[in-house]
C-alpha cells in the first residue's frame, strides 16, 4: 500500500477503522480534537457510527455499553477528560471488557495548558481509576508507530478481555508523518459469547464488576492479576538503541525518545557511549529490555516531559545496581538534545 | 385446576433482596410482564443502576450490564448502538437519574435515544440509607435533612417528568404510581406502551414510577402507601406528560 502524509490524530482514527472499530463516542478537548473529527466524518462511511457524548464520563460509560454488546469500540480524550473517565475504565477493567482508549496528553495539573507533556504516566500505569486493576498502555514514537499499535491494540484488547490505551501526547496528535496501513497479523480470538446480544436460545448474559461477597471479589481479584501476569510475560516491548557497548543509558518514550535519540548520536559524537533503552509497552513495563543491557553500563538517566513519573519503574527495575538519574520538563516544555547532552555528561562525570 | 397466576418468563425464579413492602418487587415485575407480552425477552438488554436495584441483574430473565452510579442512559445508549435490534431498558432510581446521572438521562432524551427508562422515585435514597435525594419533598426529614428539607438551603425537588417533557427527543414521558391495585394496573400499561414506542423506533420513553421506601421513611409498608398517596401524589401529579401524538 503506498505511504499517506497524515496527522497522527487522524491517523490513529484510520488505523482503527482498518483493525474493524465501528463504534466511536468521543467529547472535544485539545490536542486530540481531528480524531473525534476524523471520525465523525468517516463512520457513516463504513456504516459505523460516530457519537459526540455530553461528557467524558457518558462517552466512556458508551464504550462500557458497546463493549459489553460485542461492538469493537474506542474513546480518545486528553488529559483532563482521561481523568473524567477513570470511573468507567475502572468498570471496564472489572467487567473485563475490552476497548481502546487514546489519550494525547498535555500539560497539567488541572485545566493545565494544551501543549505536549507525559505527565499522566502515572495515571495511566499505576492506576488512575479506583482498585486493583491495571492497564495495557502502549507509547507510540511516530505516526507510524500510533497507526500499527492502535491496530494491534484491538486484537489484544479482544484477547485479554481488557481496556488497551494509547498513550500519546500533543506533539504526535499534531504532527504529519507518512504513514502506510499494514493490519497486522490477526491473533486467534474467541468469539465474543459473553456479550449482551439478547438471551435467545441460551441463558442470559451478565456484564457486570458487583462482587458483593468479600471471598468473590477477591478471587474475582486474583483472577484479574494472573491475566496482568500473563500479560507482562507476553507483551513488553521496547527498543535499544546503541546499547551494546553502552556506558551510559537514556531511558525516554513516545516523542521525548526521538529527541534523546538525536541526544545519544551526538554523545557519540563526541566519544560517550551513550545508548537508548525505549520503553514501547508503558505497562507491563518492559523489564526484560534492563536484562539484555551488558556490564558496561555505569548509569541511567530517564528523561520525560514530566517532573519525574516514569523514572519511579525505572529505579524499581534497576533495583539499586546502578545510580539512576533524571532530567525532565514540565507544562508543555519539550527537552532539547543540548539540555540532554549537558545532563548527561554531567551524570557521567559524577560517575567518574 | 386452571392456572391464573405464573411468574412471567422474563423474571428469574431468584428470591428478592428488597425490604418487605418495598414497590420495587411490584415495578420488577409489571416490566417483566410487559416483556413478556411483546414477546422480546430474547431480544430485551437490561441495564441495572446503582442503589437498591443493583442487583436488577439477578432478578430479569434476559441479558443485562450493570453501570456505574448514574450512567445507565449512557451504557444503554452503547449497548443499544451496538445492537439497534435488541430492546434496551434501563431501570434507575431517583438518586441514580435524577442527581448523579441527571446529564445521561437529559441527553438520552434530548438525543431521542431508543431506549426505555423506569425511573423508581421513592423521594429517598435507599441502599445507602435513607439520605436526601434530589426528589426528596419539601420538609421531608431523612438521614441528611434531620430537621426536614429546607427549601431556602437546598432548593426544591425536581419533578424529572416535567422536565424532561420539555425535550423534543423524548417521546414517551409518563409519572405513575403503585400504591393500590388500580394505579398498578395502569402503571402496567404504560411501561408497556414505552416499551412499544421503542420497537417503534420512536425515540426515547420514560416512565417514573412512584414507590415507597418503607425502611427508609420508618413506616410499616401499609403506612408508606398511605404516605405516597397523601404526600407524593400532590407535588408528582401522575399522567402522561408527552405522547408520540403530541410528539408529532
Ligand atoms: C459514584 C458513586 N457515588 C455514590 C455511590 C453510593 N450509592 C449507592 S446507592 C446510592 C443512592 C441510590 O439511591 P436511588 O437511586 O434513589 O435508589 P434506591 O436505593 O432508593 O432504590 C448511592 C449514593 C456509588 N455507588 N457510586
Ligand atoms: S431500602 Fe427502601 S428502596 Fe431499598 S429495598 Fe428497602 S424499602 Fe426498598
Amino acid at each position: 500500500m503506498a505511504k499517506q502524509l497524515m496527522k497522527g490524530n487522524e491517523a490513529i482514527g484510520e488505523a482503527a477503522i482498518t483493525a474493524g472499530c465501528r463504534h466511536f463516542f468521543g467529547y472535544p478537548i485539545t490536542p486530540q480534537n481531528e480524531l473525534p473529527q476524523y471520525m465523525s466524518r468517516r463512520m457513516p462511511q463504513v456504516d459505523g457510527v460516530f457519537l459526540q457524548a455530553e461528557s467524558e464520563v457518558s462517552a466512556i460509560n458508551m464504550v462500557y455499553g458497546a463493549a459489553g454488546a460485542g461492538a469493537r469500540v474506542m474513546t480518545s480524550s486528553s488529559s483532563p477528560g482521561i481523568s473524567l473517565k477513570q470511573e468507567g475504565i475502572s468498570y471496564i477493567a472489572g467487567a473485563e471488557l475490552p476497548c481502546v482508549i487514546v489519550n494525547i496528553i498535555r500539560g497539567g495539573p488541572g485545566l493545565g495548558g494544551i501543549q505536549p507533556a507525559q505527565s499522566d504516566y502515572l495515571q495511566a500505569t499505576k492506576g488512575g481509576g479506583h482498585g486493583d486493576y491495571r492497564l495495557i498502555v502502549f507509547g507510540p514514537a511516530s505516526v507510524q508507530e500510533m497507526v500499527d499499535m492502535t491496530m494491534e491494540a484491538f486484537d489484544i484488547a479482544d484477547y485479554y478481555r481488557a481496556p488497551v490505551l494509547i498513550l500519546g501526547d500533543g506533539v504526535l496528535g499534531q504532527m504529519m508523518e507518512p504513514v502506510e496501513f499494514n493490519k497486522p497479523k490477526s491473533r486467534e480470538l474467541k468469539p465474543k459469547d459473553w456479550a449482551t446480544t439478547g438471551a435467545a436460545g441460551r441463558g442470559p448474559n451478565i456484564i457486570n464488576s458487583l462482587a458483593m461477597q468479600p471471598e468473590k471479589l477477591e478471587e474475582h481479584n486474583w483472577r484479574l492479576q494472573e491475566k496482568y501476569k500473563q500479560i507482562k510475560e507476553n507483551e513488553q516491548r521496547f527498543e535499544l538503541y546503541n546499547c551494546d557497548d553502552a556506558e551510559l543509558v537514556l531511558v525516554a518514550y513516545g516523542t521525548t525518545s526521538r529527541i534523546v535519540k538525536s541526544a545519544v548520536n551526538q554523545l557519540r559524537e563526541h566519544g560517550i557511549k551513550a545508548g537508548l533503552l525505549r520503553p514501547i509497552s508503558l505497562w507491563p513495563f518492559p523489564e526484560k529490555a534492563f536484562a539484555q543491557l551488558p556490564d558496561s553500563v555505569k548509569a541511567f538517566l530517564a528523561v520525560e516531559m514530566s517532573a519525574g513519573q516514569m523514572v519511579e519503574d525505572v529505579r524499581l527495575t534497576v533495583n539499586g545496581a546502578r545510580p539512576v538519574e533524571f532530567f525532565g520538563r514540565t507544562g508543555g516544555m519539550i527537552p532539547s538534545p543540548t539540555e540532554i547532552i549537558e545532563k548527561a555528561k554531567a551524570v557521567l562525570g559524577g560517575d567518574r | 385446576m386452571k392456572k391464573v397466576f405464573d411468574r412471567p418468563q422474563a423474571m428469574t425464579e431468584k428470591q428478592m433482596h428488597y425490604c418487605p413492602g418495598c414497590t420495587h418487587g411490584i415495578i420488577h415485575r409489571l416490566l417483566a410482564e410487559a416483556i413478556d407480552e411483546l414477546n422480546v425477552r430474547e431480544k430485551t438488554i437490561g441495564v441495572a443502576p446503582v442503589g437498591c436495584a443493583v442487583l436488577a441483574y439477578e432478578y430479569f430473565n434476559c441479558d443485562m450490564q450493570q453501570a456505574a452510579h448514574g450512567r445507565a442512559p449512557a451504557v444503554a445508549t452503547g449497548i443499544k448502538r451496538t445492537n439497534p435490534d435488541n430492546v434496551v431498558f434501563t431501570y434507575q432510581g431517583d438518586g441514580d437519574l435524577a442527581s448523579i446521572g441527571c446529564a445521561e438521562i437529559v441527553h438520552a432524551a434530548a438525543r431521542g435515544e431508543k431506549i426505555s427508562t423506569i425511573f423508581v422515585n421513592n423521594a429517598i435514597y435507599g441502599m445507602t440509607g435513607g439520605q436526601m435525594a434530589p426528589t426528596t419533598l419539601v420538609g421531608q426529614t431523612t438521614t441528611t435533612s434531620p430537621y426536614g428539607r429546607d427549601s431556602s438551603h437546598v432548593g426544591y425537588p425536581i419533578q424529572v417528568s416535567e422536565m424532561l417533557a420539555t425535550l423534543q427527543g423524548a417521546v414517551y414521558v409518563a409519572r405513575v404510581s403503585v400504591h393500590d391495585v388500580p394505579h398498578i394496573l395502569k402503571a402496567k400499561k404504560a411501561i408497556k406502551k414505552a416499551l412499544e414506542i421503542q420497537i417503534k423506533g420512536l425515540g426515547f420513553s420514560i416512565v417514573e414510577v412512584l414507590s415507597t421506601c418503607p425502611t427508609n421513611w420508618g413506616k410499616t409498608p401499609l403506612d408508606s402507601l398511605e404516605w405516597l398517596q397523601q404526600n407524593m401524589l400532590e407535588y408528582y401529579p401522575l399522567g402522561e406528560y408527552r405522547t408520540p401524538e403530541e410528539g408529532k
